[in-house]
């Protein structure tokens, strides 16, 4: 393959990319705080994602409590355990590994990887943090408020979600959908800044498909995170309405205590419609980035070339596409008609073909690769199995004849989060461990490390493969505890017991990765320019960790993609892509 | 720029190569704010398409009455259509240079934005007091729902309304008015195209 062919375009002087014009803070407030820098922004992001998100396992483990040791635990009351079910699920989904992913790794990695200053709305940008922020802040203020959070579930089905019955129908569920309300119009500000910066802040060069796959996946999942969440916001508006106002969008008549309410004539099935047409785009939003991030993992640490590029972009705009038309797979127990059913069968197990696809491809990459197994490489296969297990369990979800008899059970359980909780927090973690050097300027600690990876990637199989098999065996979810049943085995105490005491295993042993990148913060080895020899363009700034402004002086000029590893002719194994084709056999100046 | 076609270019070719590093790097050609701008609008438009999409399905339903339309809602969506046209007369005289012609629509604009406004609030107080209560039909219900979402919609359209007059009333220089001023037109025009929609659906139901 030969990346000489820029002889013309050497004659021909590209054109000039316009310079922005970039806010150059004057004080620590302008400059830490209320910041205009996506790099800052970017760490802002994932320390609340990460900060709510500890939240999340802490309620986890609470529930794991109770379902290892019924009766053990007084302290918990069923109300609190339905409150414990939501708040974890809301906050996982949406507050954790949305804003992650796109406001963290995207605001990070968008205007370095595509050779710009900052992203194109710096001020919008610093909005959309505090809004999220402030979005955080009253999901946790719900937390003391007077009957305390929601506990209707994540999905907040109504009409259960506003009436008595449920834990927090009073101040709780009105918090919750303000503060969904929130997120959703801060997220909207910084995706509006995702999608502007990739379609136009691109530097001279860097065409569409020059773009690492990091870059499509965040890109792709942004759109349709735009195109999905007013859907939610739709949902939520009316709820509230309900609540507050007393209208009837979702509310059926309802007797309750024998008493006849002053709701009637609301269809509770629409919320499901809107809910689930934004909720399984969710899974993609979640599930697309982790898609790029995760080839140019195996890429860079196979020191191979993706296999097959262009399916790989291909693959993840199909995919986007299809997560539009398959959300009432959601709803098979809803009392749908067959024929629709049957639709939304034929359209969930379709996409079964583009993400196989991308996985052969990434096992494709590997084959023959030059595999260094390093951490953010054991995360990357961590995640390539494990999203393989999820996914074949989806396929026995999609179909309507196997989901009905295993709809609620703890087979549900043990899919999703196979699927969309471990999994895309191995590339989390994979892209925090690749990341951390340019970012710090110092490699995270490798024995930590694998100590780290080998106790998540363990552990979560330990806790998730026994929930298949209890799933199996008729046990439902959202139970608070199973009581005396004929058909469930007491052995089934047994398992449950052993998933808690793994589930506070392994949420413990994260505290060693916390530990880890405070530590290698102060004490971690140099990490100097491009320490895994990557040839993105984050690699290539002028000073690690990247100035204000990201390149110093010039921009970069692109002459090449992102796969430009072991090209025969030249001096090193990878060429960057700024690197000009003049000095291809010389290879990068030390 | 042609999306599918391009997803067909293979990066690592050669002659592909040649091509590619003469890209400039953007997309399109309109500048970043407008591109913004109309990334905006179309989540806009699915949200406002999913109201309305819900509103449809709502209105099959048996006990669904339609309530009264005040004559009023004539008025203000005259009033609405002024207050476009004017931002748009704006649009035209700062492509000119015209700053006094700019200050003129912008003035127009922004009052009668605000009457509209006033004049919906005006509709809401008399169907209040004609008994048509959010909670008492779900036509009610959407109809408190919908204009009111389309009234804050406005409201934020006038936050940026406001900050492009200050720049005219400061003499800031006429690029940037012409940005502000332009990017106001166009998120005007969409909210007029949403309010009519709107009020389609309101009267033939």
């Amino acid at each position: 393959m030969a990346y000489a062919g820029s002889a013309e375009a050497e004659q021909v002087p590209p054109a000039e990319v316009e310079e922005m014009e970039l806010y150059h803070a004057k004080s620590f407030i302008t400059k830490y705080v209320f910041s205009q820098d996506a790099k800052v922004i970017a760490i802002q992001y994932s320390a609340t994602a990460i900060a709510i998100g500890l939240v999340g396992l802490v309620l986890s483990w609470l529930m794991r409590l109770q379902l290892g040791f019924p009766e053990l635990f007084d302290f918990i009351e069923p109300g609190d355990y339905y409150q414990f079910i939501t708040v974890h699920g809301m906050i996982m989904v949406i507050y954790l590994l949305t804003a992650l992913f796109l406001g963290g790794f995207g605001n990070y990695l968008i205007p370095l990887m595509v050779g710009a200053r900052d992203m194109v709305f710096p001020y919008v940008n610093m909005l959309s943090f505090w809004i999220y922020l402030l979005a955080v802040l009253i999901l946790i203020a719900s937390f003391f408020v007077p009957g305390g959070p929601t506990g209707a579930g994540w999905t907040l089905y109504p009409p259960q979600a506003i009436l008595s019955g449920t834990p927090g129908s009073e101040g709780g569920i009105i918090l919750m959908l303000v503060s969904l309300a929130f997120f959703i119009i801060g997220f909207t500000m910084g995706g509006l800044n995702y999608v502007v910066t990739v379609l136009q802040a691109r530097t001279r060069g860097m065409t569409l498909m020059r773009m690492p796959l990091t870059i499509w996946g965040i890109f792709t999942a942004t759109v349709l995170a735009l195109l999905a969440f007013p859907a939610l916001l739709v949902g939520a508006v009316m709820m509230t309405f309900d609540k507050v106002l007393g209208t009837s969008f979702f509310m059926p008549g309802i007797i309750e205590m024998g008493e006849q309410l002053s709701y009637g004539g609301g269809s509770p099935i629409l919320f499901q419609h809107l809910f689930w047409f934004f909720g399984h785009p969710e899974v993609y939003i979640v599930a697309l980035p982790a898609f790029g991030i995760v080839s140019d993992l195996i890429s860079v640490h196979a020191r191979r070339n993706i296999f097959g590029y262009r399916m790989m972009v291909w693959a993840i705009v199909g995919i986007g596409a299809l997560s539009f038309i398959v959300w009432a797979h959601h709803m098979y127990v809803s009392g749908m008609n067959p024929w629709f059913g049957f639709f939304f069968a034929t359209t969930t197990l379709i996409i079964a073909i583009p993400t196989a696809l991308k996985v052969y491809n990434w096992t494709l990459t590997l084959w023959k690769g030059n595999i260094n197994f390093t951490i953010p490489m054991l995360f990357a296969l961590g995640f390539i199995v494990t999203f393989l297990n999820g996914g074949i369990t989806g396929l026995f979800l999609g179909n309507v004849v196997v989901d009905v008899p295993l709809s609620d059970t703890m087979f549900v359980v043990a899919h999703f989060h196979m699927v969309m909780g471990v999994a895309p927090l191995m590339v989390v973690f994979g892209g925090i461990y690749h990341w951390y050097p340019l970012i710090t300027g110092r490699m995270l600690h490798e024995g930590m490390g694998q100590f780290h990876f080998w106790v998540t990637f363990v552990g979560a199989y330990s806790i998730f493969l026994p929930l298949h098999y209890l799933g199996f065996l008729g046990v439902p979810r959202r139970y608070f505890e199973m009581g005396e049943t004929n058909f469930i085995p007491e052995s089934v105490q047994d398992l449950n017991a052993f998933v808690t005491v793994v589930a506070l295993t392994v949420g413990f042993a994260q505290m060693v990765f916390f530990y880890n990148l405070f530590w290698s913060y102060r004490k971690g080895k140099e990490a100097g320019h491009n320490p895994w020899k990557a040839t993105s363009l984050e690699w290539q700034t002028s000073s690690v960790p990247p100035g204000h402004g990201n390149f110093g002086e010039e921009l970069p000029v692109v002459y090449r993609w992102a796969y430009a590893y072991s090209v025969p002719g030249a001096k090193d194994d990878y060429l960057p892509q700024n690197l000009p084709p003049d000095q291809v056999a010389t290879g990068v100046e030390k | 720029m042609n999306f599918f076609h391009q997803l067909m270019e293979k990066p690592w070719a050669a002659e592909q190569g040649a091509v590619d590093d003469l890209h400039r790097g953007g997309e399109f050609s309109l500048a970043k704010p407008h591109v913004g701008l109309r990334v905006f609008l179309g989540v806009a438009t699915v949200l406002f398409s999913l109201f309305f999409v819900v509103y449809i399905e709502r209105m099959d339903f048996p006990d669904w009455q339609p309530l009264a339309d005040p004559w009023l809602l004539w008025v203000n969506t005259a009033i609405l259509t002024v207050s476009s046209v004017a931002l748009h007369w704006a649009w035209i005289k700062s492509d000119q240079g015209d700053i006094d012609g700019v200050r003129t629509g912008l003035l127009v604009a922004g009052i009668s934005a605000f009457a509209f406004l006033g004049g919906q609030l005006w509709v809401w107080r008399e169907l209040v007091d004609l008994g048509y209560f959010a909670s008492s039909n779900p036509a009610n219900g959407f109809f408190y729902l919908l204009t009111g979402l389309h009234g804050v919609h406005l409201l934020g359209g006038l936050v940026a309304w406001a900050r492009a007059s200050a720049k005219v009333k400061a003499g800031g220089d006429l690029e940037r008015i012409n940005m502000s001023v332009s990017l106001c037109a166009v998120y005007w025009h969409f909210l007029l195209v949403v309010w009519l929609v709107l009020f389609g659906l309101l009267l033939f139901t």
